[in-house]
């Protein structure tokens, strides 16, 4: 839903922090989850909670590999060219998608929704690497948690 | 001192050690690359690049004509990889052609028909065959091309793809990580566009693409001077133009009516309105874009940290010897050629090029 994606972009800064919070509260949950099995638990996770709620909120097309925090709450898989890097050179002067002029650029948006954050905090200046195509479908939040866990471990 | 006098104390182009056509020449201490574009642009000159057409037919003597109008003007060539998502003969198959006949090609790679397998491949094919630059894009969308019910691949993108081959290059490794036993030995490049919002943002890319890999820069299209000043500008503010090579994309607008419709239907092409009044105003207005792609290589040629020029002349190809000659965009160089060797080598002791420059 294209409006309610809008709306999301606008609202980055206090979504960014709800964002937080959960991640928190997931390495809080995760040794539970280790408990009952993490691939028990990652698929109704991700079929009733995160797809739809990152489905609903942000046009989220559930990569696997978020890169929500870093992006202004722009869903880069929304780009018709999934770009992991963008923006391309195709973004036209009104600042609209070159394959969908009706959509804004999600790189534009995100250049916008990311102003206040830190340079080392923007995806717009960091290499996002290529697509682990895998992964597409499976729970991000689980993945993030496990890696500050580990961050945390070393 | 301007740019332009700066290059004129420079000693001349040597092609001495230029080796029979379709093998490599050596690699010099500090290249990445046996090409001769690479040569270029380290030993300081103003390069010049162009595109060319690949043609809709299987016939390679089309592809041997077409190559043929940039004898002596240019320095390397870009085979462009289904631009606007048209279908044509493959980057590959045009660099095949020419580099057995000794040209340096820019073997244009568009992320867009291909997945990271198929990539990977064919650089390693064309570097074997002696293809020394390679361009890595994005590619336009399929909307924009005569299948526009293809399936876009998009597995890597313009970034990810200048990462990959630069692995590939400086550590023998696939993105898998499996060994390579002799790797490819080319100098990457990408694509810029100055002319395209966020436009604070434009530096910053580029400062991105230079951290993934690239090491020359062709723009887009340049009609607004004032506006890629500013880009430069910022671009020297932050010492970009000493790590990568920037050439300026320019090209002739054929009629004010072609200006209107590229503006309205071309992708990331920006066209100011003050152009546009320049061509309707004028006698002939095919010349008249001439001349505003003349004067772009002039001011090029006088912007600090403009490495050299990208001149696409689509469908004005005859007209590029033209543009390279009245721009004085060679500044006294001859760039190699098929044959030039072969002519100038024969009575004299002086190196080709030298020689060149002597008459
Ligand atoms: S204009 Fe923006 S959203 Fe559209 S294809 Fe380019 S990067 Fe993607």
């Amino acid at each position: 839903m294209y409006t309610m994606r809008q709306w999301s972009a606008r609202h980055a800064r206090g979504l960014k922090h709800s964002y937080e919070w959960l991640e928190r509260s997931l390495v809080k949950l995760y040794p539970y989850f280790q408990r009952m099995g993490l691939s028990k638990v990652e698929q109704p996770l991700m079929k009733f909670v995160e797809q739809p709620t990152k489905r609903f909120l942000f046009d989220s097309q559930s990569c696997g590999q978020c890169t929500l925090g870093s992006t202004g709450m722009s869903c880069p898989m929304n780009c018709p060219k999934t770009i992991r890097n963008g923006p391309c050179g195709g973004v036209r002067a009104n600042g609209k998608c070159e394959v969908k002029p009706e959509m804004d650029c999600v790189w534009v948006v995100a250049w916008q929704g990311t102003q206040q954050l830190r340079t080392e905090q923007q995806a717009l200046h960091i290499l996002q690497p290529a697509l682990d195509w895998r992964l597409k479908g499976k729970s991000a939040w689980l993945r993030a948690a496990e890696q500050r866990i580990r961050e945390m471990k070393s | 001192m301007s740019p332009s006098l700066q290059r004129a104390q420079l000693p001349p182009f040597s092609y001495a050690d230029e080796p029979p056509a379709g093998e490599n020449l050596p690699i010099l201490p500090q290249h990445v690359s046996p090409g001769r574009l690479e040569r270029v642009l380290r030993a300081g000159h103003f390069a010049i690049t162009t595109e060319i057409a690949p043609p809709d037919s299987a016939d390679p003597e089309e592809v041997y004509q077409r190559a043929r109008l940039f004898d002596g003007y240019v320095d390397a060539m870009n085979a462009t990889d289904g631009s606007g998502a048209h279908c044509h003969m493959s980057s590959v198959g045009m660099c095949s052609l020419l580099t057995r006949k000794g040209y340096a090609m820019v073997m244009q790679i568009s992320c867009r028909d291909r997945n990271r397998i198929a990539i990977q491949g064919d650089v390693l094919g064309a570097a074997a065959m002696g293809v020394c630059n390679i361009l890595c894009l994005s590619g336009d969308g399929v909307q924009a091309g005569d299948h526009p019910d293809a399936k876009p691949v998009f597995d890597l993108d313009s970034m990810t793809a200048l990462q990959t081959i630069r692995t590939m290059r400086d550590e023998s490794r696939f993105l898998s990580g499996r060994k390579i036993t002799s790797p490819p030995r080319v100098m990457l490049g990408g694509a810029a566009n100055p002319f395209a919002p966020p436009y604070d943002y434009r530096p910053y890319r580029l400062a991105k693409k230079i951290a993934a890999g690239a090491q020359f820069i062709q723009t887009q299209y340049c009609f607004d001077m004032p506006m890629f000043e500013r880009y430069m500008q910022q671009v020297r503010d932050m010492g970009l133009d000493k790590k990568v090579f920037i050439l300026l994309g320019v090209g002739p607008l054929a009629s004010a009516k072609t200006a209107e419709w590229i503006r309205a239907n071309v992708a990331g092409v920006h066209i100011p309105d003050t152009i546009i009044q320049r061509l309707k105003g004028a006698q002939d207005q095919k010349r008249e874009g001439l001349n505003i792609c003349i004067e772009m290589i002039q001011q090029a040629r006088e912007l600090e940290g403009v490495h050299g020029v990208h001149i696409m002349a689509y469908r004005q190809e005859h007209n590029v010897a033209e543009i390279v000659e009245r721009s004085g965009a060679l500044e006294g160089r001859k760039p190699w050629y098929p044959g030039l060797v072969e002519t100038s080598a024969s009575s004299s002791s002086l190196s080709p090029a030298t020689q060149e420059l002597a008459v």
